[in-house]
């Protein structure tokens, strides 16, 4: 018998107690504004705080339920181990620990250990300045030198191609060198469409001056290459030194033919990986560090650093606006909040409401004495094949007010032709919000069957058969059975599609372009409406835009940077705690 | 006819017989409303793709007296006298090759990252993961700059728009990460033993046994483009002959007033692009459910 450990229960009871702790500091600001808000009315920002109010309450819930649940486990984990320890029979072992654990350890290890990293190969370098032939201190100014000249030309003439290609970059005229200069200020002199006038051409020429996307977009792209250069002057003065061990011993050193042989052999991942990785590199890391940057910018439409303005460093502005009760008369930090309560509101429905009437869908399916079975599944798997844009548009086009579900209903004399409903647009936010959520069924549920038609397939009869047998319900073998099978199988899928929901941009965006408007957000950018996930919002913000201020691309970062930090978390405590995460390799 | 006596459990077997009869006509009801409501958006965009009166406002259940109705191939004609017929032809190239070159890309990340141990294996995936978690709206909005200052916006938007699918699809690996894994390793060692190199395994051995999951990979990769809409239309800007189906019928839609025509041409248009992808999907649809409940669940 083994003990159990108690870090666990430690962790949920640590975790609620924070959890409890700012719900509480948070109430303790909140309530007294909302006094004073109820005592003075037309007070800024009075709409905002039953918001976060719900929010700190629903906190405070969750951190209460953990405390709760952790102290519970605790007092179990140790009146268990005391009756381990009393049955004498119990063996030491290290268990598995917790994900939570292991995960904060894993980055605080990985953190020390990239820096020991960096400290010994500095190290090394040294080491290998000094103890190194006059090949290799050569190649410590001229990379590739030591290659060629022990007679691995090809290594040699890539080495030194990268550097000349990289001194050339850095010193041109636009260069590296240059645009990493102008990052700290991002551009001095602002771009002038209209130009200034010549007095030599005598007219008026246009002025490109310094351009804030270009500094920032090269500043980022400089510092890449800076990097991806020290790396490889660093590979290749180890190269250098393994070189001159080898020859020392008296072995052939590898040639250009062997190096391009081990490509497509031992080396074969790095062929492989080599343009993928590029690819995403340029395409995805690139422009997501960008944006990120640009949260702390002023980057608008207007301050767009290419044609009309300059933009600059913000620091932490752009954060405190989203985070504040009124800022030139809005309130963005109830309108944040009332749209990420929608967003989590909604995610939990569309994914649990798919989820269970999807398998319910293929258990009906799949029942024994149903005929017809593929023709059923036929009908279902044709929503997946046509293109969701058609069947999203359509729909909508259904549900207006002009549309045919209004047609039947006025056919059928049930509503008079002045009476139509607005099932999506309207002024009944909450008749949209059901809608989207019931449409949405609509289009996750195939798809759910097809998954769980797959995974039902795999639960062996047996435990069926006995169940029978032990004289258990359908219902009592659903509960028993089949969901805690499926839910340990799909588990990670449903974290996936939840997070997925949150930012589930087509259904939401082509059902109701986030409308009805929301009266109560007006002030803030982006035309908010009621039916409007973080997603959405993002999206409406770099579209909209007002006179004065142009589409805040600044205000969409935030928001990504604020989702980015709200699915992080929810995945990163859901994934500490499913049980059917587990090492990778069990699978293979 | 004798009457026989039946033992206790074969009352109770009969019972529960009867019981499941009756709960299999309930679930054949439920079913057949389930395809009801699940193919009436279909039938009704069919339907209305063949009227020839303008409006959105549709009375075709009961016979209303007020509303002059007909029928025609009036929208399809239309259809191929407007722009939808170059919207087609982009949307089709962007399938074509993002089908091919996403393919490769997936198939190579995926295989790598199953079969080979080497020391950025683990940093890349969990990279990728928390790179997952950005929204991806956010970039478009930098790539749309960026692919403006190459000249890949607007007129141009189909050679951006391919260029930003494919450098960005090594993302999608999940799903055929999970297929591959299930192909056992022993294969490859013992392909190995026998001296072939491992691009010789990755050809000879793995890419024939993987054949579900490549067709999987092409048939997601082709149907792709064909839904996307809200990046197709940032980079298409305001200049219609460079917009993909999703965003040209929804320009019309938006422009959709009760004397225009552009509702049922929408509908029309909506049929004509539906057919040869359900067409291809139902072919390959065994490939599909396979690579969904292979490899996504797993992923």
């Amino acid at each position: 018998m083994y003990k159990k450990k108690i870090v666990p229960g430690v962790v949920k009871t640590v975790l609620g107690v924070i959890l409890a702790g700012i719900s509480w500091m948070v109430a303790s600001v909140l309530v007294p504004k909302i006094k004073k808000s109820i005592l003075t009315p037309y007070h800024y920002g009075e709409d905002g705080f039953w918001i976060w109010l719900i929010l700190t309450v629903i906190f405070a819930a969750i951190g209460v339920f953990l405390l709760v649940l952790g102290i519970m486990e605790l007092v179990r984990t140790s009146q268990y181990n005391q009756k381990v320890v009393q049955s004498g029979s119990y063996i030491k072992k290290t268990h598995e620990k917790n994900g939570f654990v292991v995960f904060f350890s894993n980055i605080g290890k990985k953190i020390a250990k990239f820096f020991v990293g960096i400290g010994k190969g500095i190290a090394d370098l040294v080491k290998t300045f000094i103890h190194g032939d006059w090949k290799t201190k050569i190649s410590y100014f001229v990379m590739g030198f030591g290659n060629i000249t022990r007679g691995q030309i090809l290594r040699g003439i890539l080495f030194l191609l990268f550097e000349i290609v990289f001194i050339v970059y850095m010193v041109l005229p636009r260069g590296g060198a240059y645009w990493l200069s102008m990052l700290p200020s991002l551009g001095k002199v602002a771009p002038n469409p209209h130009g200034a006038y010549n007095e030599v051409l005598d007219q008026w020429v246009a002025t490109p001056g310094d351009q804030s996307f270009r500094i920032l977009l090269y500043g980022v792209l400089t510092i890449f290459f800076i990097i991806a250069f020290v790396y490889t002057w660093y590979v290749n003065i180890k190269q250098n030194k393994i070189a001159e061990e080898i020859l020392k011993s008296g072995k052939p050193l590898k040639s250009g033919k062997d190096d391009l042989k081990s490509l497509v052999d031992d080396q074969f991942h790095k062929t492989l990986l080599a343009l993928p990785t590029l690819g995403i590199l340029i395409f995805t890391v690139m422009p997501i560090i960008f944006m990120i940057l640009v949260a702390f910018t002023n980057y608008s439409s207007i301050n767009d650093g290419m044609n009309n303005g300059l933009f600059h460093w913000v620091g932490f502005e752009n954060f405190k606006t989203m985070f504040s009760w009124d800022v030139g008369g809005v309130n963005y930090s109830a309108t944040f909040g009332e749209i990420l309560l929608w967003t989590l509101i909604w995610a939990v429905f569309a994914t649990f409401t798919n989820y269970f009437l999807g398998i319910l869908v293929a258990m009906a399916i799949n029942k024994k004495g149903i005929h017809l079975k593929k023709v059923w599944r036929t009908i279902l798997i044709m929503t997946i094949a046509i293109p969701q844009f058609i069947s999203l548009l359509y729909i909508s086009k259904m549900f207006s007010l002009n549309g045919l579900i209004n047609g039947f209903l006025i056919d059928l004399g049930i509503i008079t032709p002045d009476k139509a409903i607005d099932f999506l647009g309207g002024n009944n936010p909450v008749l949209a919000r059901i809608m989207v959520i019931i449409i949405n069924i609509w289009i996750g549920i195939p798809y759910l069957m097809l998954i769980a038609t797959g995974i039902l397939m795999n639960i062996p009869a047996d435990l069926y058969e006995s169940a029978k047998i032990d004289g258990a319900s359908g219902w009592k073998q659903f509960s028993k059975i089949t969901l805690p099978y499926m839910l340990f199988i799909t588990g990670p899928y449903l974290l996936t599609s939840f997070t997925g929901n949150m930012n589930n941009f087509n259904v939401i965006y082509l059902l109701t372009g986030g409308g009805p408007t929301n009266p109560a957000a007006s002030g803030a950018a982006g035309n908010v409406g009621y039916t409007d996930l973080l997603i959405t919002w993002l999206f409406k913000i770099t579209q909209t835009g007002t006179a004065q201020d142009g589409s805040q691309y600044y205000l969409a970062s935030v928001i990504g940077i604020l989702v980015f930090i709200v699915v992080g978390v929810i995945s990163l405590v859901v994934y500490s705690v499913l049980p059917s995460v587990k090492n990778e390799e069990d699978f293979q | 006819m004798s009457t026989k006596e039946y033992t206790v459990s074969e009352k109770r077997h009969m019972g529960m017989k009867a019981a499941s009869r009756i709960s299999n006509t309930v679930i054949h009801i439920i079913l057949v409303i389930i395809s009801v409501i699940w193919l009436i958006p279909f039938v009704c965009i069919v339907i209305q793709s063949f009227r020839t009166e303008p409006t959105s406002m549709s009375r075709y259940l009961l016979n209303h007296p007020s509303i002059q109705y007909s029928w025609g191939f009036g929208n399809y004609i239309n259809l191929w006298k407007s722009d939808f017929p170059r919207w087609y032809l982009n949307t089709f190239i962007i399938a074509l090759v993002v089908a091919v070159v996403q393919t490769v890309i997936v198939l190579c990340m995926s295989y790598t990252l199953s079969r080979f141990r080497f020391k950025l294996r683990k940093p890349l995936m969990q990279f990728m993961l928390i790179l997952g978690m950005f929204p991806g709206m956010l970039a478009m909005i930098i790539l749309y700059q960026v692919l403006k200052d190459i000249g890949l916006a607007g007129a141009n938007a189909i050679p951006g728009l391919i260029l930003v699918y494919c450098a960005s699809s090594g993302m999608g690996y999940y799903v055929s990460k999970g297929f591959f894994d299930t192909i056992p390793k022993s294969l490859d060692e013992a392909a190995r033993v026998d001296g072939a190199t491992r691009a010789q395994v990755l050809f000879k051995i793995i890419l024939p046994l993987a054949k579900p999951i490549v067709i999987y990979t092409v048939l997601t990769a082709f149907m792709g483009p064909w839904g996307d809409f809200v990046f197709a239309k940032y980079v298409s800007g305001v200049t219609p002959s460079a917009y993909n189906v999703a965003v040209g019928l929804q320009s019309w839609l938006a422009t959709d007033t009760m004397t225009n025509n552009y509702y049922t041409m929408f509908c029309a248009g909506g049929v004509v692009v539906a057919i040869p992808v359900v067409i291809l999907f139902m072919c390959l649809q065994r490939y599909y459910v396979e690579g969904v409940t292979g490899g996504a669940v797993k992923g």
